[in-house]
């Protein structure tokens, strides 16, 4: 379980966190949902250390990770996986190295064990075959799943993911959202989805939280959401004329 | 604010035209660029990595140059000769241009000319090469992995520069000075034993070590400048170009000064 304490964040006059509190449940998809621009992404740099909260604390599993030293949050860093929105594959080396690589940084395994170890993670992303490619020889949706398997090569406690199927079709989007939750449960892992795509907040949402201009404006689920909250709430679920459509014939 | 022991994601200074705030600006980039250098001389993580990177950076930077300071070396080597033999006319002992191919690749083309033509072609290549794994959030996927981001990307850089740049270095001296002997043979302009005894005629070892000496400081700073521009790109392709041409334009500028300086202490 992640807990946000009060975290507020901001770059010279401009508040972008303000008092944000949060709980991310294990073994659940815990979405973070809101407009570009209201700090979805400030927040999940902010819960994994990337940058440093202004004030307010983060705890992993009841460790302070804020109050850690670099040497103490390496530890729960190996426990973390991050799915990153362009899956920043490290383009000078393969498919199969991009997986290994955290393996051979920090695991005692031997070539042969990370080898296996690697290959599993591919099959499990169904990418078996493409190994030997470069990041630059595969679609979009195959460098997602290949930043899903680098991910969960380390068997993560924590996976965020930064806005999984921002550039994907809706179909590749749904096999993503589908991974995503399969391994979720899979490894009874804590994640962290940030996105503002609905059709995957519909598809693979447990719990989620609106932001707005840097607040936590409503917590709840998928089930909840359509039934609305609040006017910033229902203005960013609604916006799109298929949601619109999809209210006013009574289908929810 | 809290701020961790080696924030190296400061917001850069707006570029002022006012004097102070300029001066801010530049206390700013080398306060910087000392963290960044703090932050790269750590233990790496895995030692068979780390062994691995230096590898690969040593036939970059090293290898993959020794095409370039040949042909320029050789070049340089001959010119020097030729352009001695033209000015020396008749009056000067004909030794002369043996002594100054010698003196002029040992003291000064080869050890600051030639990391200023690496400035360019590595440099550059480093600063591009940090600077899109920035943008793409490679450093971020680095950093949140438990990897030390910066010495897994510039400590084998630097290290690799500051042993492979002084070899280059005495290759093109060896190549400048090969090629300055046979043109003055081949053009008649000196004897081959005039051009010996030329080379030999007050040979301080010390100039030698003062050549290498500046070399390793250059190898240096060709590296790291370089990776500075490049790990603090934000932005676009636009900027890792502009990060790029000032990793060159900067590496210079700072191989430049530090020749003058390192020459009045090491020479005076």
């Amino acid at each position: 379980m992640i807990e946000l304490h009060n975290i507020s964040k901001s770059f010279g006059s401009h508040d972008v966190l303000n008092d944000v509190q949060a709980t991310f449940e294990r073994g659940k998809v815990n979405f973070v949902i809101g407009r570009s621009g209201s700090g979805k992404s400030v927040l999940t740099k902010c819960t994994v250390g990337l940058i440093e909260p202004d004030q307010g604390f983060v705890t992993y599993d009841g460790r302070d990770f804020t109050a850690l030293s670099g040497k103490e949050r390496k530890v729960i860093r190996q426990e973390i996986g991050m799915l990153f929105q362009g899956a920043a594959l490290f383009d000078s080396m393969t498919v199969e190295e991009n997986v290994r690589f955290p393996l051979r940084m920090f695991s005692d395994f031997s070539e042969e064990q990370i080898r296996k170890r690697s290959a599993e993670c591919l099959e499990r992303v169904e990418l078996s075959d493409a190994g030997v490619r470069f990041p630059a020889e595969c679609s979009g949706g195959m460098q997602k799943r290949v930043g899903i398997a680098r991910a969960i090569a380390m068997n993560p406690k924590y996976l965020f993911c930064d806005e999984p199927n921002s550039g994907l079709d809706p179909q590749t989007a749904i096999v993503i959202d589908q991974l995503i939750m399969e391994i979720t449960r899979e490894y009874d892992m804590t994640t962290v989805v940030i996105s503002h795509d609905m059709n995957s907040v519909m598809e693979a949402s447990d719990t989620i939280h609106f932001v707005h201009e840097g607040s936590i404006l409503w917590k709840g689920t998928r089930q909840s959401l359509l039934a609305g909250g609040n006017r910033e709430l229902e203005d960013f679920v609604f916006a799109s004329n298929l949601m619109r459509q999809i209210r006013s014939s009574g289908q929810l | 604010m809290v701020m961790r022991k080696y924030d190296l994601n400061l917001p850069v200074p707006v570029s002022p035209i006012n004097p102070y705030l300029r001066t801010m600006q530049w206390m700013f980039h080398i306060g910087r660029y000392m963290q960044l250098l703090a932050a790269s001389f750590r233990r790496p993580e895995k030692w068979r990595v780390f062994k691995e990177l230096f590898i690969l950076e040593l036939e970059s930077i090293g290898l993959q140059s020794v095409g370039i300071v040949a042909l320029l070396s050789l070049f340089m080597g001959a010119v020097i000769c030729l352009q001695t033999a033209h000015q020396i006319g008749g009056w000067i002992p004909v030794y002369t241009v043996g002594f100054t191919v010698r003196q002029t690749m040992i003291l000064e083309f080869s050890p600051t000319l030639i990391p200023v033509i690496l400035a360019g072609k590595v440099g550059s290549n480093i600063a591009s090469q940090i600077g899109t794994m920035r943008v793409t959030e490679q450093i971020d996927a680095l950093e949140i992995m438990g990897v030390n981001s910066a010495t897994y990307l510039v400590l084998p850089k630097i290290l690799a520069g500051v042993i492979i740049v002084p070899f280059l270095v005495v290759l093109s001296m060896v190549l400048g000075i090969g090629a300055g002997a046979w043109i003055g043979v081949a053009t008649g302009v000196s004897a081959l034993a005039d051009f010996e005894y030329g080379m030999q005629v007050d040979f301080k070892v010390f100039d030698v070590i003062y050549a290498l000496t500046k070399t390793v400081v250059f190898g240096f700073i060709l590296t790291s400048v370089s990776a500075y521009h490049g790990y603090h790109a934000s932005g676009g392709a636009l900027e890792v170009g502009r990060s790029s041409t000032k990793a060159v334009v900067w590496s210079v500028v700072i191989i430049m000064i530090s020749n003058l300086i390192l020459t009045q202490m090491l020479l005076n």
